[in-house]
């Protein structure tokens, strides 16, 4: 499941909070998933990294969350909204005749915008993001906090 | 590390802790407060204020050193061992929490870090906190492991009778993953990654307790004063979220969250026209209400969302 375009970040947001297309279920939760992989798409090729084509436990966009997670820990702040958006593509696409499938279509288009939300806001805020409680700043060697705060330690 | 919990006498231990309200605890979040305290009188486990306790650094002090945020908190920390005489900590506020278990992780981790926590330590006239001298828990761990779940059933009265509750446990109760190694896969603690103890206690209580897709995606606390339509709408996508589940009400463990929730739900529906009726009460409320606490002793006047008439309805009070 790969995008021939990737769809920017505003387009993505105006996709999800507008009207879908008339699709079928099944097409409708590849579609979903699709939002979230370019989601991610954009977090990665902002930072001048090539997203990767690999799957993790079956689905792209765990891997590209893993990817995005490197060296941005507080990145994993959004990584059971990716789950999730794998977790109810699965029980769309296994369970095609389940009375539940609307609720389930529904859940997954919450879910998605979440990750819409979330991924645009941390880069329109953090020339790539620090606003979130387990930000990399924690993680950061004192050189690299000296160059980030411009002061010195201790 | 991996560390097993070693469940059996945690009975005992959790039985009287050191309490760290914190700030919020204290000013927007007083019914999470004095629901907690309530809770913990009605189940007999003691909770003994923090003696002289500051505050955590919470989210803005590390933007700016995080080795100062180590120290603030370590100070909580050695306050609780040295004034206290105490080895456990219980922090409901998930800002807190998360804080106390970095300023450990941090201590035990990195010289730098113990260096400078030792020299503001010093200079301000108290013991130094040494990583492993006192366990800091969330309310969530007080209750289920402190007190149990069997022990819990037979202190419900009214119960919570099917009340559909959606969990939310925010981003920080389970992240950064590698600060709560007692989370981790085979340790016996929450799960990292679907965390369980408020459901498991609710359900004791009654609760019917719905599949709910975001119960640790972000509510956009932090951006609420510099981007307040951004957590508006991240907020009201977990309110959607809930009631597309079912949900009555969302219970929550975090006065960040459960503000956030409150206030931008109202927000919501003045600026962006969108109503949600869901109801937001701290898990302890709940809790308390099915143990046949009164309203008024759980402070669910004093919640922003108004959920008295709903409880009503269903004759929880």
């Amino acid at each position: 499941m790969n995008s021939q375009k990737m769809r920017s970040v505003k387009e993505l947001e105006a996709y999800m909070d507008g009207p879908k297309p008339d699709m079928n279920p099944i097409d409708q939760a590849a579609d979903y998933l699709l939002v979230g992989e370019e989601m991610l798409e954009n977090w990665l090729t902002a930072q001048e990294r090539i997203p990767t084509q690999d799957k993790k436990e079956g689905f792209r966009i765990l891997a590209l969350h893993r990817q995005g997670c490197k060296g941005e820990p507080s990145f994993n702040a959004c990584r059971e909204t990716c789950r999730e958006l794998a977790y109810y593509y699965n029980l769309i696409t296994l369970e095609p005749d389940s009375d539940e499938m609307s609720s389930r279509l529904r859940m997954m288009d919450i879910v998605a915008k979440h990750l819409v939300l979330f991924i645009g806001n941390k880069m329109m805020d953090d020339q790539v993001g620090e606003f979130c409680c387990s930000a990399k700043v924690n993680r950061l060697n004192n050189e690299q906090l000296q160059e980030r705060v411009g002061v010195k330690n201790g | 590390m991996t560390v097993i919990i070693d469940k059996k006498d945690l009975k005992k231990k959790y039985k009287k802790v050191a309490y760290y309200p914190g700030c919020a605890l204290e000013g927007s979040a007083l019914p999470y407060d004095k629901s907690t305290r309530a809770i913990g009188k009605e189940l007999g486990l003691e909770l003994v204020d923090v003696k002289d306790w500051n505050c955590c650094g919470a989210m803005e002090v590390k933007n700016i050193d995080p080795q100062v945020e180590t120290y603030l908190s370590s100070r909580v920390l050695s306050n609780a061992q040295h004034k206290n005489k105490m080895d456990v900590v219980m922090a409901p506020c998930n800002g807190c929490y998360k804080n106390l278990k970095q300023a450990e992780h941090e201590l035990g981790h990195n010289q730098k870090s113990r260096d400078v926590v030792d020299k503001i330590s010093k200079k301000a006239g108290h013991e130094t906190y040494e990583s492993g001298d006192v366990e800091t828990i969330h309310a969530l761990d007080w209750i289920k492991m402190g007190y149990g779940e069997d022990e819990l059933r037979k202190k419900i009265k009214g119960g919570l009778k099917g009340l559909k509750i959606a969990n939310y446990y925010g981003c920080m109760y389970t992240r950064p993953r590698n600060i709560f190694p007692e989370k981790a896969p085979g340790a016996g603690g929450d799960d990292l990654i679907k965390p369980h103890y408020m459901d498991d206690l609710l359900a004791v209580a009654g609760a019917e307790n719905v599949d709910f897709a975001l119960k640790t995606a972000c509510c956009g606390g932090a951006h609420t004063l510099s981007d307040r339509d951004m957590s508006t709408k991240l907020v009201l996508n977990i309110l959607e979220a809930a009631e597309a589940a079912g949900a009555e009400v969302i219970a929550t463990e975090c006065p960040t969250c459960h503000s956030g929730l409150e206030m931008h739900q109202i927000r919501a529906l003045k600026r962006m026209s969108k109503k949600t009726n869901v109801k937001v009460i701290y898990f302890t409320q709940l809790l308390g209400m099915a143990m046949g606490l009164s309203a008024r002793k759980v402070g669910l006047n004093g919640n922003i969302s108004d959920s008295r008439g709903l409880m009503k309805e269903k004759g929880i009070i």
